[in-house]
């Protein structure tokens, strides 16, 4: 229970920045929610629209809505030449609002729609005006059911808030996405906990002023308001509010990506930066971001730039490709290569030991004979990537079947024999311990990943914050980096990715 | 008539016709409804009793309906004033009451004041809730608390609260029991005197319009079929469609009474 409980006490952070985003986002879906009402009680065709509308992105996946604002917002900034900020709190905001328009939305037209036409033509007949009409009966008598709407609003907003953690904002999600990806089943459940429990409190809450309205008892109604002021006064607290510069450091959401990301965080920090952390964030997003000076630092792979910014589908040698990446990102405005740290993180194809001798595979070579009896387990994202078309370019390779996992699962699969070769990582910490075999690659089909320190124009114009990163440049062999990922990622006795970073520091540092 | 009906401005109709779409609701009629008058308007289901009714406080004017011709209060053309400065002249008393639910029997009594950016004194509410027979207990009661009978004498009321000089009645009594009903028909016309009002009541209860009018109007399918004092109607001097609605109610007298006199 302990664990749990440490795990709870350490969310204040993020329990505060959910609840602001949460709270934002409810305000202006109702500020978007009951304008729409209004406009649809005099127009059905109006009605029938937004009520087309707002279902029509309930039924988008919040995941992806979040994801979709990315580019939209990136555009827009491009439009206007100024700084829209892309990732983070604006894009989560506006995506949360749009999802918390609909049951509010539905609550005020069907509450317009059920008032009894009697009463409003009482209030006509007693010559009301429009407004009078709208504020003394109308209001008051439809406000129980957007009252209703408002709480169902509020329950799928924190919910869906914890989605934000994908496009860089700070949520309860941070601790669900990340201990889904290094498998600490103790985060994950210590931030569901708390997203419940912000849920049901809220819904509580707002459940006293519906009470409170539909019997017209002012108190209840104040109640439940002050109680929901104060949480939101505790979440605006600005507990530590530092004066100091922030820089953002990214990641991409595996164990290595968390940990560098905390390496190169602390190293910032004790330069006298503030840092704040954008975690779990997809490949093709956090390049750009970097690149629009949303993120400051992070760590990215050779391989994966050449294949997918660049769009290349050669494989040169280790050194012509470094020279040739530092000249594409050498421009104005943009990001910067610092440098390699030293080790690779390569696409590697790994089997068991046994099953690679059974089947008499020591090459990618080998595997063409024996792959049509075997089954391949892929991530999520190989077998849709260049790297794949280029491998199988080289190696006819016919799979009995293919799966795809999310990384940390695919391990266990190949344990199990669900897979018999997977496309592992070369600096993951499994490969030693579960003594795996990778495969050579003769043809040079895999492009090389030397990870990367990649700076935005912000952080590179900065001397302190280069000489920050510099020491990290050619610092780090991969047997440290397969360790200090094997202490996040094995089952018993994990460490979270701060704690495998402080470790990562020391290593290095002798 | 009183003294009080000199005040009281008439009502009148000219060449006032109403369509919608191609539907011809009522034909264009005139009628002049004299000050201090009360005047049953009688029909069928579809006869344009109720749209005639609504014209004269503007109620009518929903989308897609066209309204020719002139109705006026007292010479004045009722389209020279916006909607609601004209509706807060004139009483108004339907059947489906439209009593405002959130709000207590003194609030929606005092409603006409609101509007006016006045609120009614208490004793000025209990004035009125006894004009009406209801007891002054009632003014803290919410809507859903009182019977059907109680709602429309708080409608009652509440048509009266600003002393208008015109009273429109839209089937007031429709959904009573027939006992309340006599009484608070009886009320009314008590008041409609009383106050000098000029009135004009749609129902398609022809017993009630005899016993409670000045002059009843018959209407058949948006024309005016029968104009008559109640004395006149009930002697049968007045044509078909007239005399087939007084039938029904002199039968059933007729029977009561032969079922007495066994």
């Amino acid at each position: 229970m302990t664990p749990l409980l440490t795990a709870l006490a350490a969310l204040g952070d993020e329990l505060a920045a959910h609840v602001v985003l949460s709270a934002a986002a409810l305000a202006l879906g109702i500020a978007i929610a009951l304008p729409l009402t209004l406009w649809s009680a005099r127009n059905a065709a109006v009605a029938r629209l937004a009520l087309g509308l707002a279902s029509l992105i309930q039924t988008i996946p919040a995941l992806a809505l979040l994801a979709l604002f990315y580019p939209i917002l990136l555009w827009l900034s491009g439009l206007v030449g100024g700084r829209i900020p892309a990732l983070g709190f604006l894009p989560a905001l506006l995506a949360l609002a749009l999802y918390a328009v609909l049951p509010i939305l539905r609550g005020g037209v069907t509450g317009l729609a059920g008032l009894d036409p009697a009463v409003r033509e009482a209030a006509d007949a007693v010559g009301m005006t429009v407004g009078q009409k709208l504020r003394w009966v109308e209001a008051p008598l439809v406000a129980p059911y957007i009252m209703a709407g408002i709480r169902t609003a509020a329950v799928w907003t924190i919910g869906a808030a914890t989605l934000a953690t994908t496009i860089g904002q700070t949520s309860l999600g941070d601790p669900i996405f990340a201990g889904l990806q290094t498998q600490n089943w103790v985060t994950v459940l210590a931030g569901c906990i708390a997203a419940a429990a912000l849920a049901i409190a809220a819904d509580g809450m707002l459940a006293l002023v519906e009470r409170g309205i539909a019997a017209r008892r002012r108190r209840h109604v104040w109640l439940g308001l002050a109680v929901v002021a104060a949480g939101l006064g505790w979440a605006l607290w600005p507990g530590n509010q530092e004066k100091r510069e922030t820089l953002v450091v990214g990641a991409k959401n595996f164990s290595e990506q968390y940990i560098l990301a905390r390496l190169i965080g602390e190293r910032l920090e004790a330069a006298g930066y503030a840092v704040e952390y954008r975690e779990g964030l997809g490949s093709a997003v956090v390049f750009r971001a970097l690149d629009a000076g949303d993120v400051d630092v992070y760590v990215d792979y050779a391989g994966t730039l050449w294949t997918g910014e660049f769009k290349r589908s050669d494989s040169p040698p280790r050194g012509a490709m470094l020279r040739e990446i530092r000249v594409r990102l050498d421009r104005p405005g943009g990001a910067r290569l610092i440098g390699p740290l030293g080790f690779e993180n390569a696409y590697a194809f790994a089997m068991r030991g046994d099953v690679a001798k059974a089947n008499r595979v020591a090459s990618l070579v080998d595997l063409v004979a024996a792959a049509p009896q075997l089954t391949l387990g892929a991530d999520l994202e190989f077998l849709d990537r260049p790297e794949w078309t280029a491998v199988e370019a080289a190696y006819p390779l016919r799979f009995d079947a293919t799966r795809k996992y999310s990384p940390t699962f695919m391990y266990r699969a190949l344990e199990s024999g669900d897979a018999d070769v997977i496309t592992a990582f070369s600096s993951d910490g499994r490969i030693a311990a579960d003594r795996l075999v990778v495969l050579t690659d003769p043809s040079g089909a895999i492009p090389n990943y030397d990870a990367l320190l990649l700076a935005s124009s912000k952080c590179a114009a900065a001397p302190r914050c280069v000489a920050a990163l510099r020491p990290l440049v050619g610092a780090i062999p991969v047997s440290a980096m397969r360790e200090a990922n094997y202490r996040v990622d094995r089952d018993k006795d994990k460490q979270q990715p701060e704690l495998a970073a402080r470790w990562l520091a020391q290593r290095i540092a002798r | 008539m009183n003294g009080a009906s000199i005040l009281a401005p008439d009502i009148r109709f000219e060449r006032v016709a109403r369509r919608f779409g191609a539907v011809e609701a009522l034909a264009p009629l005139d009628l002049t409804i004299a000050g201090g008058s009360f005047v049953a308007l009688v029909g069928g289901s579809g006869s344009g009793k109720s749209t005639l009714l609504r014209c004269i406080n503007r109620l009518d004017e929903s989308a897609g309906a066209t309204r020719e011709g002139r109705v006026s209060i007292g010479g004045e053309p009722v389209d020279h004033l916006p909607a609601p400065e004209l509706r807060r002249r004139i009483g108004y008393v339907f059947q489906s009451i439209g009593l405002f639910p959130h709000l207590t029997v003194a609030q929606n009594v005092g409603i006409g004041r609101r509007v006016r950016g006045g609120v009614m004194p208490p004793e000025e509410v209990a004035v009125l809730l006894d004009s009406v027979g209801l007891e002054r207990a009632l003014a803290s009661r919410m809507p859903l608390e009182l019977s059907g009978g109680q709602r429309q004498r708080v409608g009652v009321a509440r048509a009266l609260a600003e002393s208008p000089q015109i009273l429109l009645l839209d089937e007031p009594f429709g959904a009573l029991d027939p006992v309340t009903r006599a009484a608070l028909g009886e009320r009314v016309r008590a008041l409609h005197t009383a106050r000098g009002l000029t009135t004009l009541m749609v129902t398609h209860d022809m017993a009630e319009a005899l016993l409670l009018a000045d002059r009843v109007v018959v209407l058949d399918q948006g024309r005016i079929v029968a104009d008559a004092p109640p004395v006149d109607l009930a002697s049968g001097r007045t044509g078909e469609i007239a005399e087939a609605l007084v039938a029904v109610p002199r039968e059933q007298a007729r029977r009561i009474a032969d079922l007495a006199r066994r």
